[in-house]
């Protein structure tokens, strides 16, 4: 069948600065009755791009032509005349309005604001290509994927033609983005042209029929998805091949290292956000910990690291070196230190907790380290050479050690995080996230080094996003769901539908999301 | 198609940042915006005054200078001095404001530092000798200054008080207890008017009465340098100012590290309010101060808190200020007028930030003009 063209792109340029290109001639056609993966590293240029379609930014080189006329996008409000909507990562939602209210929100419709006709006709949207959502519901009560699904419904009922997903399913558990691709599906049959921006392979050849690979800023080719698979998708990526596997080796006699019992802690608000949490972490093992974003695994953490106060619960510290136990409940993290327990803690925020983005990489190393020595003064000397060894180690790409952070690239930062944490040789280590926004290279480096430190006998508790690699690099996984535990699996025997199961699980059986849509 | 007007549309010029350019260019720019800035401030005065040029400008610099080649150095000490005070209520506020705690009460911390030293010279000023009369007045307004800031901090630590409102206020406090005490001293006498106290006069060294006030804040300079940049509690202040989240991660004592920097701050203002009282006034009034406390806060974000930046500023400002008055003077001009010539160079120096941190692209022409 021939397909029509939505838009076609034609040697698009985009820089920042003298330096950053974030797009350099990139050609590329999307049809209706389509779906089109955009697939590129992270930094490779994917958002760049489809804000420039959105007329977030203005491109400094090359045209646009949608339905053949060239044209220029220069607002998102030309975009939105062109019938083009996009579905940020960051979903742009008022809290205290309903759905409809959200939807409607800006539109200039000549004539009354007539919220009961608005809901009739989001309800017909929802019927036409299968959204469960109630109108009337307000957004604070939502879970991600209904806020999602509000943002989709708010591009349609703007009557978008072509549609433009960036990183949809980075938020959704496997069950909720089976849901979103059946949605997409339909409205590609529909006739509309659907745009996803992804760097995950599986959702790629799942989902779309035609993959367009960019490769820092530069566009690389398109293939047909039938016709291809992961590992020439990962060589368009990455620019050479690349090995996909994570060695996980047997845990070695583990013995356990850090017990959490029945700890529970609420937030400012006072709302419970841990919830009856206990476990058990072994060294020489890696424990993963799956869940919906915002389920507790950050509180979970800094809990652990002394940030977080707890109400109630203990966790106790078995001392490899002494052979004592110690509670660490409600002792700051330099308690911790001064009590010989070598914990190191990569937060999910690392410019904003785990380093200072406007220091450089020899004052970051210092961080945690600086007190050593009854001089008032500090020593730059060891971090210096600590720095030198993480920049040659793990290949961090940076014009020098005196480089503010901030400057670097996302996985630059988190190697410069890593190693630090590593360097104090830890008995526990626990990563929040390790490699988000991370390259693959990066990404890899990063799970050998987790490896590397389980091997070591370290106790090594990984909060992660991505199934598929929590169940190829964990020993057990621990599954949470609204600040309690609601599964501990064995990684090597379990399936991501059943991690899925247990994410949700008591998200069902809470009561304000209990309500059925009949 | 309804797009066709829309096809020529596209932005004249736009913005982008950058951050590649060298220091020694960036202070270039900055140095030539500080001649614009007086190359402006000349025009508009001989517009003004119907002067020359070269009148207002040598006006300005003897003004502010005295005729230093006939060996006449009164001036240039009194120009040093008040540079010298402003650039100490500049060194008290950095530490603050490196920790991102806007201290906007220098004014009367300095202010109760003085009557710290005030009190000390009239009430113990002819009971014991002068060198101890000396040591007293230091410990006093450096003790009193560190309360003044301290309580800000205080209930900034402790029940998140809002830190700009609080030290604000709290220089109307110390303003209404000089007034307090200054008539409560000068009772009887009719005048409200302290008149100088011959004690507790900081001395007199190579025969210029501020070479201790100046030697003192270049002391003071050196030494705040050092605290913020190699020093384990700057470091603190540093990273509690970027961010508090990392302060806690890493063990910082945040509410420790505010406080203990509050206490600083205050200490060095009320060695500014001392300096004023026992070295330069020997009296105090409610204006001892002149707004200076509030002119340091534009010094130490100018200097971008280094304080060897921070004392070239002080020297501009002051110099600005100074020369400008003996303008206004010698042409019958009002006051604004040396508001107006500091405006104009701030203005400049403010402004050509922006060319240093962002460069201007026009729409490249060049492919159209090849097309057609």
């Amino acid at each position: 069948m021939e397909k029509r063209v939505a838009i076609e792109l034609k040697n698009i340029t985009k820089t920042f600065g003298p330096k950053v290109i974030a797009n350099k001639n990139v050609c590329l056609t999307a049809n209706h009755g389509e779906i089109l993966s955009i697939l590129g590293e992270n930094g490779s240029g994917k958002t760049t791009l489809m804000n420039m379609i959105s007329g977030i930014y203005f491109p400094d080189e090359g045209q646009i032509f949608i339905g053949g006329e060239e044209v220029t996008i220069a607002s998102p409000k030309d975009a939105f005349t062109y019938k083009i909507g996009m579905i940020h990562q960051h979903f742009k939602l008022v809290d205290v309005f309903s759905a409809t209210e959200n939807i409607v929100l800006g539109l200039e419709e000549k004539g009354k604001y007539d919220l009961k006709e608005a809901e009739k006709k989001v309800d017909e949207i929802c019927h036409k290509y299968g959204f469960e959502i109630d109108p009337k519901k307000k957004v604070y009560t939502m879970s991600v994927s209904e806020k999602q699904t509000v943002e989709i419904i708010k591009v349609l009922y703007r009557g978008a033609d072509i549609l433009i997903l960036d990183e949809p399913t980075a938020v959704l558990t496997p069950q909720e983005t089976q849901k979103l691709f059946a949605i997409l599906r339909r409205m590609r049959d529909d006739g509309k042209c659907i745009i996803i921006i992804t760097h995950k392979l599986h959702e790629v050849l799942s989902l779309s029929d035609r993959v367009s690979v960019l490769r820092k800023g530069e566009y690389v080719g398109t293939v047909i998805t039938a016709e291809t698979n992961e590992s020439q998708l990962t060589e368009m990526m990455v620019g050479k091949k690349i090995d996909l596997n994570i060695e996980r080796s047997e845990p070695k006699n583990p013995v356990d290292r850090l017990e959490v019992q029945h700890v529970s802690c609420v937030d400012r608000q006072g709302a419970t956000v841990l919830d009856d949490i206990s476990f058990t972490a072994r060294a020489g093992e890696i424990l993963g910990i799956a869940g919906i974003a915002g389920s507790g695994q950050r509180e979970l953490l800094e809990a652990i690291a002394g940030l977080q106060y707890l109400t109630q619960g203990d966790i106790y510290y078995h001392n490899p070196k002494t052979g004592q136990t110690d509670d660490l409940r409600n002792k700051t993290p330099l308690q911790i230190r001064e009590l010989g327990v070598r914990l190191s803690f990569v937060p999910e925020d690392r410019l904003g907790m785990g380093l200072v983005g406007n220091m450089d990489i020899v004052d970051n190393m210092m961080l945690r380290s600086y007190r050593r020595g009854k001089s008032a003064f500090l020593e730059r000397k060891k971090p210096k050479d600590l720095a030198q060894e993480i920049i040659e180690s793990l290949e961090v790409v940076t014009p020098g050690a005196d480089t503010p952070v901030r400057r670097l690239s996302g996985g630059n930062v988190q190697k410069v995080l890593v190693g630090r944490e590593i360097s104090s040789s830890p008995t526990v280590l626990m990563a929040a996230y390790p490699v988000r926004g991370l390259d693959i290279n990066s990404s890899y480096l990063i799970y050998n080094l987790l490896n590397q430190q389980k091997e070591k006998g370290v106790a090594v508790i990984f909060v992660g996003e991505d199934l598929d690699v929590l169940l190829e690099l964990c020993d057990r996984i621990l599954v949470i769901g609204s600040g309690r535990i609601t599964g501990l699996v064995d990684a090597r025997t379990t399936t991501k539908e059943e991690i899925g199961l247990l994410m949700t699980k008591t998200v069902e059986t809470a009561p304000e999301g209990g309500s059925d849509n009949g | 198609m309804a797009n066709m007007a829309k096809k020529t549309r596209e932005p004249l010029l736009h913005i982008a940042k950058r951050d590649d350019m060298p220091g020694w260019k960036a202070w270039l720019i900055r140095l030539a915006a500080i001649g614009l800035g007086f190359l402006l401030i000349g025009v508009l005065s001989s517009l003004l005054t119907g002067a020359s040029f070269g009148k207002v400008y040598n006006i300005m610099f003897t003004g502010v200078f005295g005729r230093l080649l006939k060996g006449n150095t009164i001036l240039l000490w009194r120009f040093l001095q008040r540079a010298a005070i402003l650039l100490c209520l500049a060194l008290a506020v950095t530490p603050a404001f490196k920790m991102r705690f806007w201290n906007c009460g220098a004014e009367g911390q300095a202010l109760i530092g003085g009557l710290a030293a005030m009190i000390c010279m009239i009430e113990i000023g002819d009971k014991v000798p002068h060198g101890v009369l000396l040591l007293i007045i230091l410990a006093c307004s450096l003790l009193a200054g560190a309360v003044w800031g301290m309580i800000p901090a205080l209930f900034h630590a402790k029940y998140k008080t809002n830190e700009t409102l609080f030290t604000l206020m709290m220089n109307y406090v110390a303003t209404q207890i000089v007034a307090y005490y200054v008539v409560l001293t000068s009772a009887g006498s009719g005048s409200n008017i302290i008149k100088p106290v011959p004690y507790g006069n900081l001395p007199i060294l190579f025969g210029e009465e501020y070479f201790l006030n100046v030697l003192l804040v270049t002391v003071l300079m050196v030494a705040v340098y050092i605290y913020l940049k190699y020093s384990k509690q700057g470091y603190e202040i540093t990273v509690v100012g970027e961010s508090q989240n990392t302060a806690r991660y890493v063990g910082i004592n945040v509410k420790n590290v505010i406080i203990r920097t509050m206490l600083i701050s205050g200490a060095i203002c009320g060695v500014a309010g001392m300096l004023m009282v026992a070295g330069t006034d020997h009296s105090i009034n409610t204006n001892t101060m002149g707004g200076q406390g509030f002119t340091a806060i534009m010094i130490s974000w100018m200097g971008q808190f280094n304080p060897f930046i921070m004392a070239g500023m002080a020297g501009l400002v002051t110099f600005l200020k100074t020369g400008a008055a003996k303008v206004a003077d010698t042409f019958f001009l009002n006051s604004s007028y040396s508001d107006i010539v500091s405006g104009v160079v701030i203005l400049f120096l403010v402004g050509c930030e922006f060319f240093i941190r962002y460069t201007v692209k026009f729409r490249h022409s060049k492919k159209g003009g090849e097309a057609r």
